[in-house]
């Protein structure tokens, strides 16, 4: 008895260490973190697309090293994107991670890269503001802008091109829908718009019908910064209730992957104006480029990337010409990799260059799109303006800027 | 004021919604003891064909029929290929339920993705309705909703008191020993409820997918709102299913129109304070 409990324990141990085993060491190793649950899982599914474009562009290696991917699927909150975070670092030993999706979880890893100095956090999509302007870590990259950066150029085209002056807000209830009314209000109030009254809702609610009555008569669109499922659902629902204001779109209300989904929800976004980093449609070289490897190598996904597929693929784009800029060299904390990500500069796909400002946070070209119906009766978005060399102060003075305090359900305000 | 009846009449709807989708739940609970977590993943499937069969037949309520038998089918084949095995081990079968629903979840993720889907309606529900009296628009479909939950829920009362299957089913309630001593074949009883509880909730992920939408994590929702609505409402009761939905999607509604912040509260001190004062549920009948 003992000698075959002690066989089975030699066994187990032989098993585990055979699991433990580091791959070769010439391997680098990425972590992938996204969501692939819930309402954002087509979103999440996109991103991951984004990390394996970028590393099959490369030939799956970097100066004669391998590279691994090895995905975890966080659910939109800050504690599973943690999880995930820990396992990918303690487990499975990942040199870097590139991700997260969602702005509340992109404040956690924030917080926990300052515990893991020896790896290198690329920010996925997640746009919460304060993940790099205040607090910021000096580990974890932002090769992309936040949610305010997002919407830049749409308050003033909303208030001077087509002339709304009060606007009211439907948005969730997280970081990173109050960054993008941060970003939208910024230029709406400064071009003389109001803002009577803000909705902040749950996410992932089902149920719309009570906030879309609540809507005050006497605004002149709505600005709707809710993502997946939920959009759908509070578009369709305002539309059967008989709402006829015009839509404005925050920077995932509009995305590809909701353009895509199926239902006669679609036909009202018609002509409704967006603020987005990403813009499926357009017709820059550099985007045409892109839009067309991302096909090829996904003919299953959707018509054209999404935000997601972009973001990830610029930060795992980044992370791949800053490796081979070293050659592959992690060594003394991953130092060299550091300095040359800080000091990377490409040409994105939208055309712009990309850069970082002090604070490893992206300096980014923005669009402000409008949808509208292709020949096949499919949506797209094509771009109405497009605005190059946003920073995160959005063209003020970053002191005035920081000065005007975090974002939240009531900052900023103008009723 | 207006403001207020709309909210309560979004409320009745969402309850309409909740009653649906919980009502199988308590039916299969009342009989078998068995708390079926795949309840939600079987609403799900229900959507997802229902949409398909739509899709393909231009039809909507072929669609919630399809969506319906497809549900009605997986449940039965779930009592009877699985849970069946363990007959009277409730804790194995509710893990084994589990089991079940995250298996479905992943699979349906796997063949429809990650997007969000709607089931066209037809041109005269698709619209709103304008309320006498109100002055309103309000989505026809959100009406039609009602209707179907009251003549369901009229249905299932009828086929449970009026009918030998109902009086079956009220028997194995009551004393399942002696329903086995008296001949039935209980196994089969036990499949054919499973399948009209697989029915009910394929019709309502149908309906959900039509006035709502569904998307890989409504199952989830879905099987939490039934939980609480039948835990208010009391285990076993479709009359409490009835009522718990009321309470429930009205408490919803008033939270999201007038504390959105803190709406979801509401729900779960109704939960609260039922478990505290009448834990088998406010139509329940306590365990003896």
């Amino acid at each position: 008895m003992f000698t075959k409990l002690k066989t089975i324990t030699m066994t187990s141990a032989l098993a585990l260490s055979a699991f433990a085993a580091p791959a070769s060491a010439e391997d680098i190793k990425i972590g992938v973190i996204s969501i692939l649950e819930g309402a954002f899982a087509a979103l999440g599914q996109d991103g991951i697309r984004g990390v394996e474009l970028a590393i099959a562009e490369a030939g799956g290696e970097v100066a004669g090293n391998d590279i691994e991917i090895i995905v975890m699927s966080s659910d939109a909150s800050p504690d599973s994107a943690v999880n995930a975070a820990r396992k990918l670092i303690e487990q499975d030993g990942v040199d870097l991670i590139v991700g997260p999706l969602s702005g509340s979880e992109g404040l956690a890893l924030r917080d926990l890269s300052k515990s893991f100095p020896a790896v290198t956090f690329l920010n996925g999509s997640s746009a919460a503001q304060d993940t790099t302007l205040r607090d910021s870590s000096d580990n974890f990259f932002r090769f992309g802008g936040d949610g305010a950066q997002w919407m830049v150029g749409v308050g003033s085209y909303a208030h001077d091109d087509l002339g709304y002056e009060k606007v009211a807000v439907v948005a969730e209830d997280y970081s990173f829908p109050y960054t993008q009314v941060l970003g939208f209000m910024t230029e709406f109030c400064a071009a003389g718009g109001t803002v009577p009254e803000k909705f902040w809702t749950p996410i992932g609610a089902k149920d719309y019908s009570s906030i879309v009555y609540s809507i005050p008569s006497d605004v002149d669109a709505v600005f709707v910064a809710l993502g997946g499922a939920d959009a759908v659902n509070f578009l369709t629902q305002y539309n059967q209730a008989g709402g006829t204001k015009p839509i404005i779109g925050g920077s995932i209300t509009i995305d590809q992957s909701i353009l895509d989904s199926e239902g006669p929800f679609k036909q009202q976004l018609i002509g409704a104006p967006a603020g987005t980093p990403t813009v499926s449609d357009y017709d820059g070289a550099e985007w045409k480029a892109f839009s067309a490897s991302y096909t090829e190598h996904f003919p299953d996904g959707f018509t054209a990337p999404s935000i997601f597929a972009h973001h990830y693929y610029m930060s795992a784009h980044a992370a791949i010409l800053a490796l081979e800029e070293v050659e592959g060299d992690l060594s003394g904390d991953q130092a060299a990799f550091r300095a040359a990500l800080t000091d990377l500069e490409f040409v994105t796909p939208t055309g712009g260059t990309m850069r970082l400002d002090e604070n490893r946070n992206g300096i980014v070209d923005n669009f402000v799109t409008e949808v509208f119906e292709r020949e096949d009766g499919t949506l797209g978005n094509r771009v109405v303006k497009v605005v190059r060399d946003v920073d995160q102060s959005l063209g003020q003075d970053p002191a005035t800027f920081l000065a005007q305090g975090s974002v939240s359900r009531d900052n900023p305000s103008c009723p | 004021m207006t403001f207020f009846l709309i909210v309560t009449l979004n409320g009745l709807t969402l309850a309409a919604l909740y009653f649906l989708a919980a009502s199988g739940f308590t039916l299969i609970f009342g009989l078998m003891r068995t708390v079926n977590m795949a309840h939600g993943a079987l609403l799900l499937l229900g959507g997802y064909v229902g949409f398909e069969v739509a899709r393909a037949t231009g039809v909507w309520p072929l669609g919630i029929l399809g969506g319906g038998l497809a549900a009605a089918f997986g449940g039965a084949l779930i009592q009877f290929g699985i849970l069946g095995r363990f007959q009277g081990d409730e804790l194995r079968q509710t893990l084994a339920s589990i089991a079940i629903s995250i298996i479905m979840a992943d699979l349906m993720l796997w063949y429809w993705g990650g997007i969000t889907y709607q089931v066209a309606l037809p041109d005269a529900l698709a619209g709103g309705f304008k309320l006498p009296l109100l002055g309103v628009g309000y989505a026809s479909i959100r009406l039609v909703l009602i209707a179907f939950a009251v003549v369901v829920g009229i249905t299932l009362w009828l086929i449970i008191a009026k009918t030998r299957l109902g009086a079956i089913i009220r028997a194995g309630v009551d004393d399942r020993e002696m329903l086995r001593a008296l001949g039935f074949d209980v196994a089969k009883i036990f499949i054919i409820v499973f399948a009209l509880g697989g029915l009910l909730a394929g019709m309502a992920g149908v309906v959900a997918a039509s006035a709502l939408s569904i998307a890989p994590g409504t199952d989830l929702q879905f099987l939490l709102s039934s939980l609480v609505v039948v835990i208010v409402g009391g285990m076993g009761s479709v009359g409490g299913a009835a009522l718990g939905a009321l309470l429930i999607g009205l408490a919803e509604q008033y939270g999201l129109a007038y504390a959105p912040t803190y709406g979801v509260v509401f729900t779960f001190a109704i939960m609260v304070f039922v478990l505290a004062v009448r834990p088998q549920g406010l139509l329940g009948r306590s365990e003896t």
